[in-house]
């Protein structure tokens, strides 16, 4: 039984100008406990498809179902959504900035405290709760936005490219944690890429889309001996570098 | 030895700081001393420029009788007031513009007038609307700011990053949630780089609402001054309005210090 499934997704966007196609027919499930990665050249609309699937804004057609329900505005999921960039918001201390979706969704105040240092321990930061956000560094800001969006026990994870504001070091770091902390919250999970190699560490099939407009061009599935590593084993793995040039050749062969 | 450099730097800096107070003390020194000078040796006319001494005169006199505090304690009050009510009556209007794109566009091109426009040409109108008094002239010092206090915060309001109001969209944050948890906050900087300016127009608008129908305040004592001809009580209403006036910057500049450190 799928656990998000995609029906006939198109959208545009329209301006006064023009209408402009970005995603075509996409249709695909996914299962409980999954962690997918979608990956294909800028401007394809993997933004755009995670903000309809978050239910942000509807799709000019097709339907999203999450756990058998219908996600719209107004209707959405319990989902959580990172960003390329941390987004914490500077004027509160890192404790509020990671139960403000709490506070949001107006959950009982007095667990609020005591959610967030579980959480903050859980990503290895467990005295920062009182610092604010200017006092950390990228990496940690980005496990702190990790754990907000784990504190209101989301459904699914929405990953935007959450690591490519990150040095090289952090970003290995921060693959692990995210992978080995989601396994352990028994989450399902859709990445978004454009790094393939991130790509087949962390998850088990990979979506490549086209551009132009969007469309899904092909589904691969990761070899279940690189699964049951953490990304940073997956990339040392011998069967790590031919997976990699599979996907390569596809996304080089859509120009 | 680079401890002794840093302690080298650090007396550099020390020492162009006393220069720079020299300076400005001096700069002082001279206007007033020059100006004492000049008006004794009569190169300019003391009916009209008057001299520091007699305003000094003019100002212990004005303090014992008990007129002085009477007045500045008006002027302030109004000029408090109404900085207060434009800024926050400004920031109100943005905020509804903000909730509302279809209003701010109907809007747009009354603003655009409404800030063009002079608005001390509305005194008149003004007072005989609202009645000679504390309220006209508190009006005078609110509406000078309003406007461009609406602008600019609605503005600062739109550059909001999208990206933030995304995260809390996520959570299904409301409008209301939306603006009291993102918008405002972030845009508190510009508010209150909004109330410096809003400091000198609020006294502006005071000033001429007080030249214009009262019988209190300092641009009252301007005003009488300039028609018995005693140019002492003129210059000193400004000497005073200059020294309150720089307060109530330093105040906001004070405020802005520990509201913006908790949010850069
Ligand atoms: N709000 C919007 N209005 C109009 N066009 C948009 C909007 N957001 C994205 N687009 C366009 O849609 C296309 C897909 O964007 P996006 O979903 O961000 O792609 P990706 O995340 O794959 O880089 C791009 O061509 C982009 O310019
Ligand atoms: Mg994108």
């Amino acid at each position: 039984m799928e656990f998000l499934k995609l029906d006939h997704i198109h959208h545009s966007y329209f301006s006064s100008t023009q209408a402009k196609e970005v995603l075509r027919d996409i249709n695909l499930d996914i299962r409980e406990g999954e962690f997918v990665s979608f990956i294909g050249p800028s401007g394809c609309g993997k933004t755009t498809l995670l903000s309809i699937i978050a239910g942000l804004f509807p799709a000019t057609e097709g339907k999203v179902f999450i756990d058998g329900e219908i996600i719209a505005p107004h209707n959405q999921a319990l989902i959580g959504y990172m960003l390329q960039q941390d987004y914490l918001f500077p004027w509160k201390t890192i404790e509020d900035n990671v139960t403000i979706g709490l506070k949001i969704m107006q959950r009982d105040n007095k667990t609020h405290k005591v959610t967030a240092n579980a959480l903050l321990h859980e990503i290895g930061l467990p005295h920062v709760g009182s610092y604010y956000p200017r006092e950390l560094s990228g990496g940690m800001r980005q496990r702190v936005a990790l754990a907000r969006t784990l504190a209101v026990n989301p459904k699914i994870l929405l990953l935007d490219e959450p690591f490519s504001a990150l040095d090289y070091q952090s970003k290995l770091k921060l693959e692990d944690l995210v992978v080995e902390t989601l396994k352990a919250y028994q989450k399902t999970a859709i990445l978004v890429t454009h790094d393939i190699g991130e790509a087949i560490a962390m998850s088990e099939r990979v979506f490549l889309f086209s551009a132009n407009p969007g469309m899904l061009h092909k589904v691969f599935e990761i070899p279940s001996e690189l699964q049951q590593l953490s990304p940073f084993d997956v990339r040392q793995h011998p069967a790590y570098s031919d997976v990699f040039q599979t996907i390569w050749k596809e996304l080089e062969s859509l120009g | 030895m680079d401890n002794t450099l840093f302690k080298q730097y650090q007396q550099l800096l020390k020492k162009e700081k006393r220069f720079v107070r020299l300076y400005q003390i001096i700069i002082l020194l001279v206007f007033f001393g020059g100006w004492e000078l000049l008006s004794r040796l009569e190169w300019i006319d003391r009916l009209i420029f008057s001299s520091p001494t007699y305003v000094w005169q003019t100002f212990i006199e004005k303090v014992s009788d008990g007129t002085l505090t009477l007045h500045v304690g008006v002027t302030l009050m109004e000029t408090i007031i109404g900085f207060i009510a434009g800024t926050l009556l400004g920031t109100l209007i943005a905020t509804v513009l903000w909730w509302s794109p279809m209003l701010s566009k109907i809007l747009d091109p009354y603003l655009v007038i409404l800030n063009a426009m002079p608005k001390v040409a509305l005194g008149p109108i003004l007072i005989v609307a609202l009645g000679p008094g504390y309220f006209s002239i508190i009006a005078m010092g609110a509406l000078i700011s309003i406007i461009i206090t609406t602008i600019v915060v609605y503005t600062a309001f739109k550059g909001v990053d999208p990206n933030y109001s995304k995260v809390l969209q996520t959570f299904g944050a409301t409008r209301w949630q939306t603006f009291k948890e993102v918008i405002l906050p972030a845009s508190f900087p510009t508010i209150i780089s909004t109330l410096k300016v809003n400091v000198g127009l609020s006294w502006v608008g005071v000033i001429v609402g007080e030249f214009l129908v009262a019988s209190k305040g300092l641009g009252y004592l301007i005003i009488y001054g300039f028609q018995v001809f005693n140019f002492n009580l003129v210059l000193m209403s400004l000497l005073i309005i200059a020294f309150f006036a720089t307060i109530m910057y330093q105040v906001v500049e004070l405020l802005e210090k520990v509201i913006i450190k908790n949010n850069g």
